[in-house]
């Protein structure tokens, strides 16, 4: 029996009075509007008559401006139009989305010859047709102005254009001259098979592969473990029980769109016979992968290898168990071993490590689990990281020895995240010639004497295989924007070869392929499987080692540090992408920076209240963290569920000013924080020191942007056991409305209000969101943004709660009442127009601008909004946006988006608005200008789409003609959307077969919208108590945990 | 048996084709004109050589001797015998190039008659000149009559006014013989009534007119601008009836219509370098055009040497530049193809009657009402009982009882939601 709480932030749990009484407030920050003293109007600075002035001036300047004379516009065809275009219409093509090892099959859409869109590629079965936020936000780095433009070599300090022809020649030259010390070409992983064919024809080339964070330990445990240097794949979906050790396999470990597409079979609910996989997290912070987990266990970074050894001790005995401290910890691997027992051969163990010993361990879990075989798949080993970290230190080694004669980089940047970076740029200097084919002036590419940019992957031809017998195909959807050049043709001009890798490529599978029909159908499709390996078969041998290895590791100190990869951002690739770094982190709904994740007993005990002034205002206290003689300042912010002496920084931040606007400023680089054991690097330290800086730094959250002012029946959530207890608490209470509301004709819909009833001739649009699917990941944020061209605001903007997310993710705690810090969960709940039949928002519009149509949709026309914002006001949900500033430079007058009163954008935005980067802008939806209120438009060009081309097939609309953006994005097919009057349709099964928990958000509103939620459900065997009965949850909770206030 | 009927069938099939050359000939001509116009035009001309060879005078050459069935021969099969027969052997060293090879579906025996038949009356007109028909005049006396209103409403104005004037001297007269004292009379310049009579009057002419131009700000009916080449729409889609969706395919499929590319005008105009028999051309301002000059300058941007047809490289072509006519406000979302194919509007509705227009203007204001007003009234294509209309709309079930129930006689485009706002704004 325990009693829960939802909550956002501290404010809401330590001081709700006073939380309430500010979120009230519209602004946050002091409007510039004078006093109005005791000397009267006139007297103020902006006076009466000035007030008039200004107006009368800007009437007359707005009739100039919309001047008489239309201007001649002109209308200029094609020369010679290419066949297959058709002006105004899309055209998909497949392709793949591949960055540092990372592969995604994707459609690619392009208008009039510009990709504008990615969207997943449903013929890849192991992603199932879903994307990252990050392969999402791809399409935006094609346009970034910060790219390399041409080829460039170093001249005295400086970098001067050059032409490929002299460079070939030059490096050509340079090359012959090398001889007797390396050739050595450093990339991240690399996944194309032509490419490494290319690699391994070049003559005494020595190809080394690093990964900014590294999977090594993992490569070197199946070594020994006797599966060969290989990562195998992961049947997430055949798992009955999954335990995490660490890896944020839904956030950012290996291949999360994979892992979450199979995860998300098991979490979905069958309401006849309820059930779902169990998920246990052991883990030091709470990662996007441990919020979604039904039970977690937190502990030192330092403890990893403790866990995993008692948890091997504990289902086989084969090694002893080491001394656990922590009662709490020490009962959850009890509990997952004999979990994990009942369940053998439908159980998997993954772990987050990168040491090899821990891995090893893990390996013997597997083993002991019947794992292998069942759950984990060594016929289809993976590709997405190769890299050994003993041969990058070998090569810095070598290097600084002279050995090394000339060094092409392309996809690494060890000058930013490699552990002994300051050794690496001293090192390279010793080496006579250094190729970038960087497409960014990123750290190490400066370093370097010639630059010979490389294509985006949507310029590229390639190929990419991700797994074993599985390839995916890059095709290109737009003629290279400038004079870059595929690295590949570049090594094979090098080793002598005139083909250029176009070509190379088209060969290379043709000739595997057979046939020239055979390649075009592969490139069409953009994916091809094959036979898989054969897979082998485990062995003990080093578990003995590896065990005695772990049990003398030496302990942490006081406190300790890890590092974590940020969804958004990666190891630091998503930096240059506005997109990203304008995604809120899903835990900490953080924006543009990254600081110190502490827990709240961290928090008490270096003084950090976390009283209302903590949590409202966007100031956070700075501390100084150092490990050893590296130092970083960094703000803290606090977050339950964290382990209590742990500090979790994310990677990826402090990059170089030659980045651009949007990296460069954002955070602060913690990558010197990894050190190197012998074997592998460790992304975390194990004694930090912690010195207050007695300042503070703005941090900006869009956490309590939106608050529902403390109404509930936000969020539903409860436990896999009450909910077969007690399935019908939500249609019980559906039914205590009615009685309440409609007793005499019990029609809840027309009865309970006092609105007319919109009628539906045809169509209605409705979605549902299952938020046991939801891992937070932010791929149909950003889907949303790039579909509908939201604007990027910047930090500032943010800072001042203008963010403009249509689609946003709220985040809510889950703990006991009286106890924040002991976390129960996380529901993510992606929160966008509700789109209610009976909106608020549509009758305090006083020019109509706002609506409803025929077909269920709550429409936003902008060109009729002035600008009231009483819509946003009335909206419960708070999903109204308003352009407070010219953010895309739609204005009619030009120079409107810097002004003394609307302030200052950020550099950002007004990249936003280069002519470049609005290549992007998806033609079919407005750009909105200063002043007008925008939402969630159900995606409204898709719908209309989709209903002209069954109109001119002459045919009835068939479901998934239409799928929003958000829908398509989404790998846990979280987001379902469709015409509930068509009852064979996918949402009208979805709410058909879902009864027990479909919800609308604040249902006792009866503004009846047309998306419901699907309650999330923690598979525990908690029976919560204030479900029962059948009512709702009870009024919010007023009265303040006394104890938490006091100890502060 | 047989063979003692085969001169009789013989003689009635010359005497039926006879009948047909004779009362058919003219049917014959207008539909060969069209077929020849789509299939044939791109590549022959019936006077000269072109891509292919001409046309005229095919048929009786010695090759043919006036035997259609060898023409079919050849149409549906050149792939064979330009492979085997040397006289098509010899034209394709010739010209370079082959016929594309028709099948049964694409163009039947009878379409093959229409156009022969329209090629031999081609080449009997070419030799005697028509007159060349006039073209504008008639559309003035509207103009006129509104100024002879104009001047009659002035000169009636004034003479109410001299009118008034004499009526108070007379008055005044009357008085001064009667001797009857009246104060000096207000000139009506200062008669209050007067002046407020005019400014209410102001005030309303004014307001309307101010706000009418308001509204009309940016819009451009009747906008006819002046394009880099004269291109007459009377004399392609009207004179020649080229269906539009040759050159705007586009709109078939897609939002936009699209001006046709350069390669698209080439396609005939390779052949086609003279403009010699349609009617004569003005511009504006009356002065005469000349119809060969502008395809000369379609030449140049084609950069294409009439002289030197086959050594065309049309990679060297530029764009014209169009002045736009037809503009929506960015914030309006048009579909031509929802219009023209799922609405079956035809292109005249909106763009007015294009076939008769030398330059385009803009027929019709573009702006919102007159969005509106069409979708008020216009009738979907509405699968009733019938089942003959778009299947799109049978799940609307319930208009489908209205209709059955007599509720509704038509479903319009307002009743599907044809008015709200997220149908054209988004």
């Amino acid at each position: 029996m325990s009693q829960k709480k939802y909550w956002q932030g501290f404010g809401e749990v330590n001081d709700p009075k006073n939380f309430q009484k500010k979120v009230k407030d519209e602004f946050r920050e002091e409007l510039p509007f004078e006093d109005i003293d005791s000397k009267g109007l006139l007297d103020a600075k902006a006076p009466r008559r000035d007030f008039l002035k200004y107006l009368g001036f800007s009437t007359a300047a707005a009739t100039l401006a919309a001047s008489c004379k239309t201007p001649v516009r002109k209308a200029i065809p094609f020369a010679n139009k290419p066949e297959n275009i058709i002006l105004g219409e899309a055209k998909y093509y497949a392709t793949t989305y591949v960055q540092d090892g990372d592969v995604i099959p994707v459609l690619a859409k392009t208008r009039e010859g510009r990709p504008i869109k990615i969207e997943g590629n449903d013929l890849s079965l192991f992603t199932n047709g879903g994307t990252s936020a990050r392969a999402q936000a791809s399409v935006l780095d094609l346009y970034d102005t910060y790219r390399n433009r041409f080829p460039s070599r170093k001249v005295g300090d400086k970098f001067e254009e050059s032409t490929y022809e002299f460079l070939d020649k030059t490096i050509a030259d340079a090359l012959a001259g090398v001889s007797g010390k390396q050739i050595v070409f450093l990339s991240s992983t690399i996944v194309s098979p032509s490419t490494k064919e290319i690699i391994s024809k070049f003559p005494n080339l020595k190809h080394i592969q690093y990964d900014a964070v590294s999977y090594a330990g993992m490569l070197l445990a199946n070594e020994a473990s006797g599966f060969g240097r290989k990562i195998p794949s992961y049947n997430f979906d055949q798992a009955k029980v999954i335990v995490s050790l660490g890896a944020d396999f839904l956030g950012t470990w290996l291949s999360p769109v994979e892992f979450a597409a199979g995860y998300s079979k098991g979490r979905k609910i069958d309401e006849k016979n309820p059930q779902m996989s169990k998920h246990y997290q052991f883990e030091s912070h709470l990662s996007n992968t441990g919020a979604c987990a039904d039970e977690r266990f937190t502990h030192r970074p330092s403890q990893a290898g403790a866990v995993a050894l008692g948890l091997l001790a504990a289902l086989d005995g084969s090694v002893t168990a080491p001394a656990i401290d922590d009662n709490k910890l020490k009962a959850g691997i009890a509990k997952v071993a004999a979990d994990l027992k009942a369940n053998s051969g439908k159980a998997l163990v993954v772990s987050g490590s990168n040491d090899m010993n821990v891995q090893v361990i893990v390996n013997a879990i597997n083993n002991a689990i019947g794992a292998n075989g069942s759950t984990i798949d060594w016929t289809r080993p993976v590709n997405y990281r190769q890299g050994i970290d003993k041969d990058m230190n070998d090569l810095v080694a070598d290097m600084e020895a002279g050995n090394v004669g000339a060094l092409f980089i392309y996809g690494a940047n060890p000058a930013y995240d490699y552990h002994s970076a300051e050794k690496f740029k001293s090192a390279i200097s010793k080496v006579k010639l250094t190729v970038s084919f960087g497409e960014r002036w990123d750290e190490t590419t400066s370093l370097c004497t010639y630059n010979l940019p490389a294509h985006h992957y949507l310029e590229s031809w390639g190929d990419a295989e991700p797994k074993a017998g599985i390839t995916s195909f890059i095709q290109p959807t737009i003629y290279p924007l400038f004079k870059t050049r595929p690295y590949q043709t570049s090594l094979l001009r090098w080793a002598g070869n005139t083909t250029d890798y176009d070509t190379y490529f088209r060969n290379y599978w043709t000739m595997k392929l057979g046939t020239a029909d055979a390649f075009d159908k592969a490139l069409q499709d953009g994916i091809m499987v094959g036979a898989g390996g054969t897979g082998a078969s485990y062995s003990a041998a080093p578990v003995a080692n590896a065990a005695s290895a772990l049990a003398s590791a030496k302990k942490g100190g006081k406190t300790e540090v890890v590092l974590y990869q940020k969804i958004s951002i990666g190891t630091g690739t998503g930096a240059t992408n506005p997109w990203l770094q304008e995604l809120p982190d899903p835990i900490s709904k953080a924006t543009w920076d990254n600081y110190a994740m502490i827990s709240m007993a961290k928090a008490k005990e270096l003084g950090v209240k976390l009283d209302m002034n903590y949590e409202y205002y966007p100031q956070k206290p700075v501390f100084e963290f150092a490990v050893g003689n590296k130092k970083v300042q960094l703000p803290v912010l606090v977050i339950p569920g964290m382990n209590a002496d742990t500090i979790a920084i994310a990677v990826g931040y402090g990059r170089a000013e030659s980045l651009g606007k949007t990296a460069f400023e954002a955070g602060q680089n913690v990558y010197p924080f990894i050190s190197f054991n012998g074997t592998t690097v460790d992304y975390f330290a194990a004694d930090v020191s912690i010195t207050d800086q007695n300042k503070k730094q703005k941090i900006a959250q869009t956490q309590i942007h939106n608050s529902y002012e403390g109404l509930v029946e936000v969020v539903r959530e409860t436990s896999l056991a009450t909910f077969k207890k007690n399935p019908n608490v939500i249609p019980e209470y559906r039914q205590e409305m009615v009685e309440d509301f409609a007793k005499s004709t019990s029609d809840f819909r027309r009865e309970a209000t006092i609105y007319p009833d919109h009628s539906q001739p045809g169509i209605k649009w409705g979605m549902t969101v299952d938020m046991n699917s939801c891992y937070g990941c932010g791929a149909c944020v950003v889907a949303c943004h790039a579909e509908n061209n939201v604007p990027v605001v910047g930090r500032n903007e943010v800072l001042r709660y203008h963010d403009m997310h249509w689609l946003r993710i709220d985040r809510y705690f889950v703990s006991d009442k009286n106890n924040p810090d002991d976390l129960k969960g996380v529901v993510f709940q992606p929160m966008m127009c509700q789109h209610c039949d009976n909106a608020p928002c549509e009758n305090v519009c006083p020019v109509a601008a706002t609506n409803h149509s025929t077909e269920g949709m709550n429409q936003m026309a902008y060109n009729r909004c002035i600008g009231t914002r009483y819509c946003a006001n009335n909206c419960p949900f708070k999903v109204r946006r308003f352009n407070w500033a010219d953010y895309t430079g739609a204005d009619s007058f030009p120079n409107n988006q810097d002004q003394w009163i609307v302030g200052k954008l950020d550099d950002v935005v007004h990249q936003m608005n280069d002519d470049l980067t609005r290549m992007v802008l998806n033609p079919d939806v407005t750009v909105r200008s200063r002043g007008v209120m925008e939402k969630c438009s159900f995606c409204v060009q898709r719908t209309q789409a989709a209903k002209l081309k069954a109109k001119k097939e002459n045919r009835v609309l068939g479901d998934g003609d239409a799928k929003t953006a958000c829908q398509q994005a989404c790998t846990a097919n979280a987001i379902v959307f469709g015409n509930v009057h068509d009852k064979a349709s996918e949402v009208s099964r979805i709410r058909e077969d879902n009864k027990q928990r479909s919800f609308y958000v604040l249902e006792q509103l009866h503004v009846l919208p047309n998306v419901t939620y699907l309650e999330k459900v923690r598979n525990t065997d908690e029976i919560i108590e204030n479900a029962e009965g059948g009512g709702s949850e009870k009024k919010p909770e007023t009265s303040i945990p006394a104890s938490l206030n006091k100890a502060e | 048996m047989i063979s003692s009927c085969k001169p009789i069938i013989q003689k009635l099939t010359l005497t039926l084709f006879f009948v047909f050359c004779f009362y058919g000939i003219t049917v014959f001509a207008q539909d060969g004109k069209t077929l020849f116009n789509s299939k044939c035009a791109a590549c022959h001309n019936p006077l000269k050589d072109a891509t292919g060879p001409k046309l005229g005078g095919v048929l009786e050459s010695d090759f043919y001797g006036g035997d259609i069935k060898k023409v079919y021969n050849w149409v549906y099969n050149v792939n064979k015998l330009v492979a085997s027969d040397p006289h098509y052997m010899a034209l394709k060293g010739q010209f370079g190039s082959v016929m594309t090879q028709f099948d049964h579906n694409s163009i039947s025996e009878k379409d093959i008659d229409a156009i022969f038949g329209y090629i031999k009356q081609y080449v009997v007109d070419a030799s005697t000149p028509t007159p060349p028909v006039e073209g504008r005049g008639g559309e003035e006396t509207s103009n006129q009559n509104a100024v002879i209103f104009g001047i009659i409403s002035l000169i009636l104005a004034v003479i109410a006014l001299i009118l008034m004037q004499v009526n108070s001297n007379l008055k005044k007269m009357s008085d001064d013989a009667e001797g009857i004292q009246r104060p000096e009379p207000v000139p009506f310049y200062r008669n209050k009534v007067y002046i407020a009579l005019v400014s209410i009057v102001l005030f309303i002419v004014g307001g309307f007119y101010l706000t009418k131009g308001a509204i009309g700000l940016q819009r451009q009916k009747d906008y006819q601008p002046k394009q880099p080449i004269y291109y007459s729409h009377r004399v392609h889609a009207g004179i020649n009836q080229i269906n539009c969706l040759y050159c705007h395919g586009n709109a078939w499929d897609s939002k936009t219509a699209a001006i046709p590319s350069v390669n698209v005008c080439m396609n005939c105009h390779k052949n086609i370098s003279e403009y010699t028999k349609g009617p004569k051309l003005y511009d504006e301002n009356g002065d005469p055009i000349d119809g060969t000059a502008q395809i000369q300058k379609l030449y140049e941007y084609a950069s294409f040497d009439p002289k030197r047809p086959s050594s065309w490289d049309p990679s060297k072509a530029k764009p014209i530049e169009w002045e736009r006519i037809h503009s929506l406000p960015d914030h309006v979302y048009f579909n031509h193809s929802q219009h023209i194919r799922a609405g079956k509007v035809q292109c005249q509705t909106c763009h007015g009657e294009i076939t008769a227009m030398d330059e385009v203007k803009q027929f019709s204001e573009l702006s919102m009402g007159w969005c509106i007003n069409c979708h008020r009234q216009t009738k979907v294509d509405f699968n009733y009982d019938d089942k003959t209309g778009n299947k799109f709309y049978s799940i609307y079930e319930r208009f489908h009882n209205d209709f059955k129930a007599g509720k509704m006689d038509s479903v319009t485009v307002k009743d599907i939601g044809g008015l709200e706002c997220q149908k054209c704004h988004y």
